[in-house]
């Protein structure tokens, strides 16, 4: 039983390379998949479509285009979960969790997730998400 | 106009008064300010009560007589110190020592004034103080931009280093769960980037050496005479298998046919490399790189122009910021550091004392012009 199956899933980064493991990942268990390499480009699929899942990277165009997409996305729809992922976090001291009921006011994502996640996980998050 | 909050601390109400009437219509301007400061003055006749007033609010000025009846001068001196407020303290006292003033400097007074003093005297002491209070915030404020510069340089730094690591580590744990099957033919595609993304990152690793030798100031060593047309052709031929590949063409035009400069051979070198190498990967297929060196009144002038994508006006401004990619339908497939043009501009500007400008059409092609003057070449 492969709930997932017909879901669309629109993802979002600047990294032709991680769209394509992304994409693989998610054809796969049957998700449909829309994919945007800019901002922008994000920006005008948004406008026409509404996908059942978001997946955005942090820094595309902008330093914060995770988060500028997140808000967008969520002022239209705001049911549709979003997954943020970036590979830039500890190390360079910039956290963006969102445990806090503060941080959850700006940050409209749902879910934050590390980039090099294995495919079983992604899965488990975003069935999670869907409540599936 | 800015205000700066002065706090009197005298048990005597008079001379708290009297300070409060010289201070009040006064302010202090300085020629290289626009602003204008203005005091906002508050009274304590006690040691105690000063320091309540100072943990309360935003104090910038204290003038503070040593001799109270309860806690003296110092000690509250010593408390502002302790607590770090960033705020300027002046001693205003008539039992002054040599004693009192090394332990009043030693804990950050600014400056003494004995009692008593004239309003002159204390307009002159308020100037001293109101000028060191803005320049020590002024540094703190510049330094604590130029952290924040740097921090912001090293996050897209390991950005733009942890990307490629994270899309080759995809790729290989496709490979290794074996996602598409077991025939190798199947995975050319992600070993193609795979190999791809590791070139990429070896020029950013390269770009990120020049740009560290650059911004270590390091004088110039190696400089001697040389022919700038004989490095561009150097330059020419490197790039010549990237540009048989889209069959481009690279002319060099060189008037008069040798142009001489004293200067770094490396540093000339980049200049070329740089320029060129944009206008072939930028190109078109069967497109023209033409590279126009001329020397007229004392001034070297290099340009190169492509037959290429060009950009659009509002994409030029970004151009020279490091690890600024203009990404678009055209330029996706291209690779790059991203820091190319912002090593080439340092080069130009602070090697040469010269200048860089950009003029380009969307789809016609693109034009980087550079002016060295001959002479101010460093030695």
């Amino acid at each position: 039983m492969n709930t997932l199956k017909d879901k669309t899933v629109l993802i979002a980064d600047d990294d032709m390379d991680i769209i394509t493991q992304l994409s693989l990942q998610l054809t796969k268990i049957g998700m449909k998949v829309i994919t945007a390499e800019t901002q922008k480009d994000a920006e005008s699929i948004i406008e026409k479509t509404k996908p059942d899942l978001a997946i955005f990277d942090l820094m595309m165009d902008n330093r914060d285009s995770g988060f500028i997409l997140s808000y967008k996305l969520k002022k239209k729809y705001p049911e549709v979960p979003v997954i943020i992922i970036t590979g830039v976090t500890a190390d360079t001291g910039m956290m963006f969790g969102l445990e806090s009921e503060e941080q959850k006011k700006w940050i409209k994502a749902d879910l934050y997730l590390e980039k090099g996640l294995r495919p079983e996980q992604l899965q488990m998050e975003i069935k999670k998400l869907l409540k599936i | 106009m800015a205000t700066l909050k002065v706090l009197i601390v005298d048990d005597e109400p008079g001379i708290r008064s009297g300070i409060k009437r010289i201070l009040s219509n006064y302010f202090v301007d300085f020629p290289f300010l626009d602003e204008e400061f203005t005091f906002e003055l508050q009274e304590a006749g006690s040691g105690e009560d000063a320091i309540e007033i100072i943990d309360k609010n935003n104090t910038d000025i204290v003038l503070l007589d040593n001799k109270l009846p309860g806690m003296d001068g110092i000690e509250v001196l010593e408390y502002i110190n302790k607590k770090e407020f960033d705020c300027s303290v002046m001693m205003i006292t008539s039992y002054a020592s040599l004693d009192l003033a090394v332990k009043a400097t030693n804990n950050g007074a600014y400056n003494f004034v004995p009692k008593p003093f004239t309003p002159q005297e204390l307009k002159a002491a308020m100037e001293g103080i109101t000028k060191n209070l803005y320049l020590r915030r002024m540094t703190k404020k510049l330094n604590k931009e130029g952290k924040q510069v740097r921090f912001q340089f090293l996050s897209v730094l390991s950005h733009e280093l942890k990307s490629p690591i994270n899309a080759i580590e995809g790729y290989l744990r496709i490979m290794k769960d074996r996602q598409v099957g077991n025939n190798i033919d199947d995975y050319e595609v992600m070993l193609n980037r795979s190999l791809e993304r590791i070139s990429g990152m070896r020029t950013l690793i390269m770009d990120m050496l020049d740009l560290t030798k650059l911004e270590s100031n390091k004088k110039a060593l190696d400089v001697k005479k040389i022919d700038i047309v004989d490095i561009a052709t150097l330059s020419k031929d490197t790039m010549t298998p990237m540009a048989i590949q889209k069959n481009i063409k690279i002319f060099i035009d060189s008037n008069p046919e040798h142009i001489f400069l004293l200067a770094e051979p490396e540093k000339i070198e980049i200049i070329f490399n740089n320029l060129i190498s944009n206008a072939v990967k930028y190109n078109k297929d069967n497109g023209e790189v033409n590279c126009v060196l001329r020397e007229e009144n004392n001034k070297i002038k290099i340009s190169v122009s492509d037959t290429g994508i060009g950009m659009s006006e509002e994409d030029i401004p970004k151009l020279f910021q490091e690890f600024m990619r203009i990404k678009n339908e055209k330029t996706k497939a291209i690779s790059g550091s991203g820091l190319g043009l912002s090593i080439l501009k340092k080069i130009v500007e602070e090697v040469f004392h010269g200048s860089i400008s950009v003029a380009s059409i969307p789809d016609k092609g693109t034009t980087f012009t550079i002016e060295i003057p001959k002479i101010n070449i460093p030695l």
